[in-house]
């Protein structure tokens, strides 16, 4: 099952399921001509199925996700035209809910936040917006699933105050245009600086800030590949510094191990480099990668020179970027495998490493339909079956789960590998920087997905052909050009020297 | 003043950037702003301790990597809503080299 998001003249259209009432169905429908808005749910059972809408179509993935998952609306259907805002994002009757909470109940558990914490800023500061609620009390300001809690305490404190707009689009503050139109001047008035950028879109700051300077050198990177030359200070220090800081400011490094696999030696010369570097914890990661904590930033370049020399490249587990391929065993091994799921891991992970995306990039193989990589809940998941490979996009784990989509069967190696070039790149080109594929494919919509990577032929080839020559840039390995001396300052301290003393 | 130190050439600092000062006792990082403007700051956020040094500067602050808090370089106040401040210290900048003056340490409380 599909929605449809649609553009037409400059109308939002959305529709989604069975829109049209059939015998046995109730429709609902909320119209206002003089606002040029409509939206028709259509029910049965207190469940939908079908909306249809234009003008405001905000709510599109609401029904849309209500639809799919078969929720009874019974206890909200009396608001539920007015859209989800009017609930909050966490559940249903969010606002009476909250409203009955005590006040040292925690809404906000990244910044432990307590219900009388919020309210006692909202009076006190007179907050008006969700943002300045953000600010001032850290609540919902860092993962963000505790926002419909939060919004419903503004509604409740300050009343009819309280509008709950949808948030601006602009990039950033410092300038009015949307993330799409940015990307649209880069590739149309062929801007390949920064201060391209600045000057002929009139940035109102003289050099961006931490939102806009990293999602400008990514859309340039993306848009212009070995032409704009990567710019470092608008990177945050962990793609500056190819390792993840840690809250004592030291690194963690994950050497990457292509579809897992690793060889004795391999993992002797990790041990080599742990001992060397007096690596204080070693962890394996949730995609089955070594990461190795606690290394001091002035010893990274050494540490890479020795990972390099025994065949190692970044595994990029701290950028926005591909992170890693997970495998189960496959066929080779497995009772139940069906096709070679670890050997296409390895060829997946050697064409997409490298690559910088608008946000992390996971990939899994799962070798039969038991699916112990778990491909499902990744950005690309395949899943071998014996007559083929599903492929399917736009998952993840992490504070909302999603599952993903299924885009299509087929029936090669080689085919996976063009169709996951094609997708990647889709995502590359089109992504808002800072969103991963799951809330992409449902702002897009799985039906435009399937219609330029599955119906397309040719685009889908031409995608993949871009996607390999940005590849041939992007696949050069930052640690190597690092242990060999580039960007040395990054790494190295200064020192008083007395000698240099002046007068 | 006696006590200037030269630390660095201007070049040897980023430009949007920063570098970190080791010193006996404690890191400072010295930052460089697009127009060249050079600032010295305790390398320690008044949150939580993290090294500003890698953050991202921009205008004339910079966002601490650990928990974006944004702090003003010429001030060393950390900026609204959330509050605290850092030690600054005296730098000037002469024929291309960068001076450090730590008699200003406990200036900025």
């Amino acid at each position: 099952m599909t929605s449809t998001k649609l553009k037409v003249t400059g109308i939002d259209l959305f529709s989604a399921g069975a829109f049209n009432e059939g015998e046995g169905d109730e429709t609902l429908v909320l119209q206002d001509p003089a606002q040029g808005v409509y939206k028709k749910l259509v029910i049965r059972d207190n469940r939908i199925k079908g909306a249809v809408m234009y003008g405001d179509t905000m709510d599109g993935t609401w029904y849309f996700q209500l639809l799919r998952e078969g929720t009874d609306i019974s206890s909200f259907r009396n608001t539920i035209l007015f859209g989800q805002h009017d609930l909050g994002d966490a559940g249903h009757g969010e606002e009476t809910r909250v409203v009955k909470l005590s006040d040292d109940a925690e809404i906000c558990g990244c910044n432990g936040v307590c219900k009388g914490d919020i309210v006692k800023a909202i009076s006190s500061k007179g907050l008006f917006t969700l943002d300045e609620v953000r600010a001032h009390t850290k609540a919902s300001a860092s993962c963000g699933s505790c926002t419909g809690m939060v919004e419903a305490l503004l509604a409740s404190t300050v009343g009819e105050g309280y509008s709950a707009a949808p948030s601006k689009k602009a990039m950033c503050s410092c300038t009015e245009r949307s993330h799409d139109e940015v990307r649209r001047a880069i590739r149309e008035d062929g801007l390949k600086s920064m201060r391209g950028v600045f000057d002929t879109l009139g940035w109102k700051t003289p050099d961006g800030c931490t939102s806009c300077r990293p999602a400008l050198n990514y859309y340039l990177l993306a848009a212009w590949p070995g032409e704009y030359e990567d710019d470092a200070q608008s990177r945050f220090i962990n793609e500056r510094a190819h390792g993840n800081i840690q809250k004592d400011g030291t690194y963690s490094v994950v050497p990457r191990m292509f579809g897992g696999l690793c060889t004795a030696n391999d993992l002797r010369a990790i041990a080599d480099v742990s001992d060397k570097y007096q690596v204080p914890e070693m962890k394996v990661t949730g995609g089955q990668r070594i990461d190795l904590f606690g290394v001091k930033k002035e010893d990274l370049p050494a540490m890479w020179k020795d990972l390099s020399a025994a065949g190692f490249v970044s595994g990029h587990a701290y950028g926005k970027a591909l992170r890693t391929v997970k495998t189960c065993a496959g066929k080779n091994w497995c009772r139940f495998g069906t096709q070679d799921s670890t050997g296409l891991g390895v060829q997946l992970e050697e064409l997409t490493w490298g690559s910088w995306m608008p946000h992390k990039f996971k990939l899994a193989v799962s070798g039969c339909p038991r699916n112990c990589a778990e491909a499902t809940i990744k950005d690309l998941g395949v899943v071998c079956v014996d007559s083929g490979y599903e492929l399917h996009v736009g998952g993840n784990g992490g504070i909302k789960v999603r599952i993903t989509d299924l885009l299509c069967k087929v029936a090669s190696e080689a085919e996976v590998l063009e169709y996951t070039g094609a997708f990647v790149q889709l995502y590359r080109e089109e992504g808002h920087y800072l969103e991963r594929t799951a809330p992409w494919v449902e702002r897009v919509s799985l039906g435009y997905v399937k219609q330029r990577i599955v119906d397309d032929a040719a685009g889908r080839m031409e995608l993949y052909e871009r996607f390999k020559y940005s590849q041939q840039f992007a696949q050069v390995d930052p640690w190597r050009e690092r242990a060999e001396g580039a960007e040395a300052h990054e790494f190295t301290p200064l020192h008083i020297d007395p000698m240099r003393a002046a007068s | 003043m006696s006590d200037w130190i030269a630390i660095a050439q201007l070049e040897d600092i980023p430009q949007l950037g920063a570098r970190k000062l080791q010193t006996e006792s404690l890191d400072i990082a010295i930052f460089r702003t697009g127009n060249d403007q050079v600032f010295a700051l305790r390398d320690r956020c008044p949150h939580r301790g993290g090294p500003l040094s890698q953050g991202i500067v921009h205008g004339q602050a910079v966002s601490c990597p650990l928990h974006n808090w944004k702090i003003d370089l010429q001030s060393g106040q950390v900026q609204g809503p959330d509050e605290g401040c850092v030690h600054t210290y005296a730098v000037k900048v002469e024929d291309g080299v960068v001076y450090l003056s730590l008699a200003a340490a406990e200036s900025a409380a």
